[in-house]
């Protein structure tokens, strides 16, 4: 399958990435990883005139802890994430996804800030940067500006990326003592999207008690979700048996699945509730608790 | 359209090409460079038939435009054998018979040198991890496995 023509550019430096956006506007596509872009184009599900390829520019392909945060830079590979002592040590939640996401030969090509600004709610990484609380930087003609991942996310395949800005860095909060976190996918196999996943992100205070709780919720809306109730629900709570179910019902309920091959509407929120369940007992005893 | 001038080394030799915008790496392989051991399959990024070394990373060139390769060294099949004798993979799939109709064969073999160029002697999991994102609809992947356990075993 050959994509419908248009023009490529490569761009060296994120000035001309963004000149090259502005003048072309709504016709011009950003190219990062292609690993969502080029089969879309390929089954002529969407089309551009130009393609503005992000690949050339040096600098955007980093993982480092600086001021209070991890630092991603958007171009940065899955693979790289993968083998990232740092991001093992710090966010098991990206340790339990990042296998988890495509295959290995996609994960080689594939970035961070191409699964999050492609907009699919369907990607991983959008429910673990909504969990994490994670703010994404954004840079355009006027400078850069930050969006919280919460708040990033207006419909389907829509974001609140403008034409002419690229994602050009993640900005996840180092995690305060005795906090941790787990993603759960379920998917049919290797390479598929999920037919449902959750991720989880928490901090206890010192008496065990849940300080913050960050639920973000794959492939059940049209949309990444934030599980806003069963989040609400746990502050101040300590954790057990029956407060994790608790939790787990209400983001079920907040759960707006469409039925596709992957399962019907019961199946896959009751999946969001076995998922829940778990990614909340496991991110429990990673972050201390019982 | 624009076309864009392109300097790739293929196997070790410089090639260049003029090359549409659309034109992808595999069809560049098989097309321009007429090196037809790297298969198309599916097409979508799914099967892994069209899997080349892209700067020392596998990749599935079905998804790669040629001219994003501009300036990379790229190993095909064709590549793996060096002075007339066969790569250890190569020699593991012979040996252990881990093909039967040979289409994934070629992308599965890169994989599978790429795998042992980060990992010595990787254990069965891992080699299962890593033949993941390839296919194959005959061998039920034991044979391929041993293959490269054979292969991890002669290279050490």
């Amino acid at each position: 399958m050959i994509p419908a023509a248009f023009d490529y550019h490569g761009p060296g430096t994120l000035d001309e990435a963004i000149g090259l956006l502005s003048r072309h506007g709504e016709q011009a596509k950003v190219l990062s990883g292609g690993m969502s872009l080029l089969p879309m184009l390929k089954l002529r599900l969407g089309s551009f005139e130009h393609l503005v390829d992000i690949g050339r520019i040096p600098g955007l392909e980093y993982i480092k802890e600086d001021g209070g945060f991890v630092r991603i830079g958007g171009a940065t590979r899955q693979a790289t994430l993968e083998r990232s002592e740092l991001i093992r040590a710090r966010y098991p939640i990206l340790a339990d996804a990042l296998p988890l996401i495509a295959d290995p030969l996609v994960r080689n090509r594939a970035t961070i800030g191409g699964n999050l600004a492609n907009g699919d709610p369907a990607n991983d990484h959008p429910a673990i940067a909504i969990a994490l609380g994670a703010t994404l930087v954004l840079r355009g003609p006027k400078g850069e500006r930050t969006v919280p991942a919460n708040k990033f996310y207006k419909a389907l395949y829509t974001t609140a990326l403008a034409p002419d800005e690229i994602l050009t860095e993640v900005r996840i909060p180092l995690p305060p003592p005795h906090s941790g976190g787990a993603y759960e996918k379920l998917k049919r196999k290797t390479g598929d999207f999920a037919a449902a996943a959750v991720a989880v992100q928490l901090t206890l205070d010192k008496k065990g008690a849940v300080e913050r709780a960050g639920i973000g919720l794959t492939s059940v809306a049209s949309t990444p979700l934030e599980a806003t109730d069963a989040s609400k629900k746990l502050i101040g709570s300590v954790l057990n048996e029956k407060s994790i179910l608790e939790a787990a019902q209400l983001a079920a309920a907040q759960a707006q699945p469409s039925a596709d091959r992957r399962g019907s509407v019961d199946y896959k929120r009751n999946m969001i509730r076995v998922l829940a369940t778990r990614a909340l007992r496991r991110a429990m005893q990673r972050a201390g608790g019982q | 359209m624009a076309k864009h001038k392109i300097s790739v080394t293929v196997n070790g030799a410089a090639r260049e090409a003029e090359v549409e915008s659309r034109l992808l790496l595999v069809h560049l392989i098989r097309e321009n460079f007429r090196l037809t051991g790297t298969h198309v399959g599916c097409d979508t990024s799914h099967c892994g038939v069209c899997t080349v070394m892209l700067d020392g990373q596998p990749v599935k060139s079905c998804t790669v435009l040629a001219v994003q390769a501009d300036g990379s060294k790229i190993t095909t099949v064709e590549g793996l054998e060096q002075g007339g004798k066969l790569h250890p993979v190569q020699e593991g799939f012979t040996e252990k018979h881990a093909l039967q109709c040979g289409f994934c064969t070629p992308g599965m073999m890169i994989t599978c040198c790429a795998l042992l160029e980060r990992n010595k002697n990787p254990s069965e999991l891992e080699i299962r991890q890593a033949i993941s994102g390839n296919l194959c609809r005959c061998t039920g992947y034991n044979n391929i496995v041993k293959a490269v356990q054979h292969a991890s075993e002669k290279m050490r």
